[in-house]
């Protein structure tokens, strides 16, 4: 449910209407609702021929928030942060209500969670990286992303890529977090303050990869933390993936790289190992209980650890 | 730009006042003061249709310069968090729509700027959101049929302490329930930054048919002005800004 309190009525644009800019004059055809957020509604626009992303809101005051950091984004050379800004205007409606609206470049792509159904899980581990690369950037910019979430997410093609597509809850660090979805927020499980931190945006990363073992979530019970523990235990077997998780959780990890280093070296290293994965699969099947599979991950785990951690020393002393 | 302290009556209700004076009349009067009032009116779990009890949310909400929204429980914490920042905005807004006409004459708003313009000035507005400080007194309506709620009513108003101490400004709230046993409000938490988990905050009440929100609201201005929040705020390092 989202909290309707602004005095406009929200609207909803039938295929075919045209939204007319009222100080740039640039035209937008309406082709299909993409989806609605706490604040406004993205449509899918035709415009020259070309295919954009409109969204539209009520809230002129936040939506203008997020324009200001669309503009602040396309100030950062190098790296795409975010789909790029291409108009922002007002739309006057017929009872000449204003409703403000931003344009923006149409991603297409698919959720992840459809994708890595058709492609595997091991998919997850490069596009994860792929992903920790932005933040990092978006980190070093002096934002936090804040709505890091899987209906934030598509997954885009040429080259296959993780992105976020609605920066409504970016914010500038040090702040408060602007928008947040209460699965994905450290705050609703009490792992954390909603202050906009670096580390705000990997607890959301892990609760990422979590809804896609859990597509309908869980609720916290009595013990928060213990709850999602639980839960990554039950569902997330992958040793790799399951350490990363839990390190993510328990704010192991203080900026975006140190994750993706962890990721990108354990990953190496398992994959370079397959002998020896062999012989751990075969032991822990003769003995045929779920069980046996934590101390293969213990040792998965320290040795990730170790690795990590000469890295990072490495990096202090050069 | 000064913008004071922000203050805020926040009331959580689920139905209709049935006692004292008009509670819109009273919120009138509270915006005059400089206290804007919102409210949230909550429903039951099974309820499909809007009673006709919480139409009386809107006009409190708009006689009260404030917000208001009518929610299911489990929306509460989200909403909690949504309307007082909303509110925050818009009273900031009012101040920098006030500063503008001085400068750019009688029929400028922030809305008739174009947008570049006024993407700048609402850099300002959320600046001041981020820095400025907030006072919250939330009113609890805790009639009968508001029991069952109590406990979400509690969590969502931990999470908003949350929320609110993750901004640069200084955050303080005050718990008040309604009706109390012989006042017309009765104070559960006083002038406090944090809400904390540890001991369930609404007592058990006598459970009687009144619901004198009017009059509590009332009494809910007056707790503004006590000495216990003044005297407070200047013990503290930062100043007590009051002029706006």
């Amino acid at each position: 449910m989202t909290p309707q309190t602004s005095k406009k009525p929200n609207i909803d644009l039938p295929k075919g209407t045209m939204i007319k800019g009222k100080w740039h004059h640039q035209t937008y055809r309406v082709i299909e609702r993409l989806g609605a957020g706490a604040i406004g509604t993205v449509y899918l626009c035709e415009s020259s021929q070309k295919k954009v992303a409109l969204k539209l809101s009520n809230h002129s005051h936040s939506l203008t928030s997020e324009v200001n950091v669309l503009r602040a984004f396309k100030q950062v050379q190098g790296h795409s942060l975010g789909p790029a800004l291409l108009d922002v205007d007002d739309f006057v409606t017929n009872n000449n209500c204003i409703y403000t609206f931003y344009v923006m470049e149409y991603l297409s792509g698919e959720p992840l969670h459809d994708f890595i159904k058709k492609r595997g899980m091991e998919w997850i581990y490069s596009l994860l990286i792929g992903l920790l690369n932005d933040l990092q950037a978006l980190h070093e910019n002096g934002y936090v992303f804040g709505d890091l979430k899987l209906d934030n997410l598509l997954v885009t093609h040429k080259p296959t890529r993780l992105k976020w597509v609605d920066v409504g809850g970016t914010t500038q660090q040090g702040r408060l977090i602007k928008e947040y979805t209460e699965f994905y927020d450290r705050g609703y499980w009490h792992m954390g303050s909603r202050k906009a931190e670096p580390s705000y945006d990997l607890f959301a990363l892990a609760m990422v990869v979590i809804r896609l073992f859990y597509p309908n979530g869980f609720l916290k019970r009595n013990d928060p933390k213990k709850t999602i523990q639980q839960k990554v235990y039950q569902n997330i077997r992958e040793p790799l993936l399951q350490a990363f998780v839990m390190q993510l959780l328990q704010g192991k990890f203080h900026q975006a790289k140190e994750a993706k280093q962890f990721l990108l070296q354990s990953y190496l290293q398992q994959s370079k190992q397959p002998s020896q994965r062999k012989k751990q699969k075969q032991r822990s099947s003769q003995q045929n209980t779920s069980e046996t599979e934590y101390p293969v991950f213990e040792i998965v785990s320290i040795f990730s650890v170790g690795g990590f951690l000469s890295i990072y020393v490495a990096i202090f002393l050069f | 730009m000064k913008t004071g302290t922000i203050k805020q009556i926040l009331l959580i209700t689920d139905g209709c006042s049935n006692q004292g004076e008009d509670p819109s009349h009273v919120a009138t009067l509270i915006a005059e003061q400089g206290i804007t009032v919102n409210v949230i009116g909550v429903l039951e779990d099974d309820q499909r249709e809007q009673p006709v009890g919480l139409q009386e949310v809107e006009e409190i909400a708009s006689c009260g310069q404030g917000i208001s929204q009518i929610v299911y429980p489990q929306a509460l914490s989200q909403t909690v968090q949504t309307v007082t920042k909303q509110a925050m905005s818009e009273t900031l807004q009012g101040v920098v729509n006030k500063e503008l006409k001085q400068i750019l004459g009688e029929k400028q708003t922030i809305e008739e700027l174009p947008p570049e313009q006024r993407g700048e000035i609402m850099e300002v507005v959320d600046d001041l959101g981020e820095t400025s400080d907030l006072e919250v007194l939330v009113l609890v309506d805790t009639s009968a049929s508001m029991t069952s709620k109590l406990p979400t009513v509690q969590e969502a108003l931990m999470d908003l302490s949350v929320s609110m101490n993750a901004r640069m400004g200084r955050s303080r709230f005050a718990v008040y329930q309604f009706p109390g046993r012989k006042e017309s409000i009765h104070s559960l938490i006083d002038w406090t930054s944090q809400i904390d988990s540890i001991s369930t905050i609404f007592s058990k009440l006598s459970s009687s048919g009144i619901t004198p929100t009017g009059p509590a609201l009332k009494e809910a201005m007056y707790e503004f002005a006590k000495p216990s929040l003044r005297r407070r705020s200047h013990t503290d390092d930062s100043p007590d800004i009051e002029e706006a």
